[in-house]
């Protein structure tokens, strides 16, 4: 009998704290932004999917490349086949943690500044990316925004030397979502 | 008591193994359709087309030349002092519909093109092999009227093509494409030529690095009195693509860069020589921004 209240309690106990909750969205916005000397390249998604539990602090995002929009739709073309090999892989992932979880009250509207750290996966190579981010508590969910550079070295993405000058090596990712919260 | 730490430490740590899983297995229902992008680099594979249009909002422009018979030797410089070419531009309405129009030195061609993709060729929740489009173009013929005495009319000059392209990106260096053909031709030289004639292309792609690969395309005419005065026309190219242009360096038996000319009256054979050298230089213009990138 006490071992079945044990139980139960501790059932009730983690039923709690998983209510506080997880947030998802399904359509955040990440885009990158490459600052080279003879092109400038933006490109847009819209199609994030991005998941924050608030009790652990993990977090969680993914993208499909393919859903990349660019100005240029030939770019596009050559994102896909030529540097990010989306066939070979398709998605781009964000595994990590935030690490100042005791500063934030998801309970609580405001702006939060966040610390995140985790690996990231890009055109199949994992590397560690720790960065700085804001999470804005609202009414209904939070709204998470994050911008920070990735080597294009890095994830083992080559450019040419024909067009060495009009792919930055550094890009600027930022993130933009709106998750709402989900009890489950 | 122990039971109460053994069943909390199964929990929790159960718990920690598995929370980054489950932010995954949020999205683990989730299925999508991806789509075949790139099966060809050009909208051409050699001189037929493929199964590529130009995106919506982009205009193609297409500089096509053709060389004479390599066999001819040094006094013609193996044919290049002989040119011919085709210019053209094709523009992407929709992501389904291209419009084209051009024009051809050889019989002063001009030529008003359709493509319509009807299909395209996905995996995950929409499942289908090929890419399928339509293409169909009107050529109207620019010479004098011949010195056959007959009554002529305009749509005597005309030529129809009515072609089906199935294609299918293997994997990421190998693309193969069929084309049914039909042309049809109002007024014929002779009184024993088809005025319909029916063909069966074959053409594919295989890419050497990313940025450049070998073609080649075949096209088999099945109508008999055709197929008997005439060459098959047989063609290779070597491409290069070089981010806003696409060169197509090739080497073909065929005379013409229309279907209605070299699909039905080239007469070069390959084991003489009779073959000449070509190129097509295709540059993409953007015309009209996408949605989300208008200021």
């Amino acid at each position: 009998m006490k071992y079945l209240l044990f139980v139960f309690i501790s059932f009730l106990f983690v039923s709690t704290t998983t209510m506080k909750g997880k947030y998802i969205t399904k359509n955040g916005k990440v885009s990158f932004y490459s600052d080279a000397p003879l092109e400038k390249i933006e490109a847009k998604n819209n199609q994030l999917n991005a998941a924050i539990d608030a009790n652990s602090g993990e977090v969680y995002f993914k993208v499909l490349i393919k859903s990349f929009l660019f100005e240029k739709a030939l770019m596009q073309e050559h994102f896909n086949e030529n540097y990010m090999e989306s066939d070979k892989f398709p998605t781009a992932t964000y595994k990590g943690k935030i690490t100042n979880l005791q500063d934030i009250d998801f309970a609580k509207a405001g702006k939060y500044s966040s610390e995140v750290e985790g690996k990231l996966t890009i055109h199949g190579v994992t590397k560690d990316v720790k960065t700085k981010g804001t999470i804005t508590v609202l009414k209904e969910g939070i709204s998470v925004y994050v911008k920070f550079k990735v080597q294009i070295g890095d994830y083992d993405i080559k450019i040419p030397g024909a067009v060495a000058g009009k792919i930055a090596e550094e890009v600027e990712i930022t993130v933009d979502a709106d998750l709402k919260n989900v009890v489950k | 008591m122990k039971h109460f730490i053994f069943a909390s430490i199964l929990f929790f740590t159960g718990n920690f193994l598995h929370a980054q899983d489950d932010l995954e297995n949020l999205f683990a229902d989730e299925e999508t359709t991806e789509y075949a992008s790139a099966t060809f680099k050009a909208s051409r594979i050699i001189l037929g087309q493929s199964v590529e249009q130009p995106y919506t909002g982009n205009l193609i422009f297409d500089i096509q030349h053709q060389f004479g018979a390599i066999n001819q030797g040094y006094k013609e410089f193996f044919g290049l002092d002989q040119a011919s070419t085709r210019l053209g531009f094709a523009y992407g309405v929709t992501p389904w519909l291209m419009v084209g129009i051009g024009r051809t030195a050889l019989e002063k061609t001009v030529d008003g093109s359709l493509k319509i993709r009807f299909i395209r060729q996905s995996k995950g929740e929409v499942n289908f092999p090929f890419t399928i489009n339509y293409y169909g173009n009107i050529g109207v013929n620019g010479l004098d009227y011949s010195l056959i005495p007959i009554k002529y009319y305009f749509t005597h000059r005309l030529t129809f093509l009515n072609q089906l392209l199935i294609a299918r990106k293997i994997n990421s260096s190998i693309s193969l494409q069929l084309m049914p053909t039909h042309i049809h031709r109002n007024l014929v030289e002779r009184v024993i030529d088809e005025n319909d004639i029916f063909a069966l292309g074959a053409g594919g792609r295989f890419k050497i690095t990313k940025r450049t690969s070998v073609n080649l395309e075949y096209f088999y005419v099945l109508s008999a009195q055709n197929a008997a005065d005439f060459q098959n026309s047989l063609s290779f190219s070597f491409d290069i693509e070089t981010g806003g242009h696409i060169f197509q360096l090739y080497i073909t038996n065929a005379t013409g860069m229309l279907e209605q000319q070299y699909i039905t009256s080239s007469t070069g054979k390959w084991l003489e020589g009779d073959i000449h050298f070509g190129f097509n230089i295709s540059r993409t213009f953007v015309l009209k921004k996408p949605k989300d990138f208008k200021e």
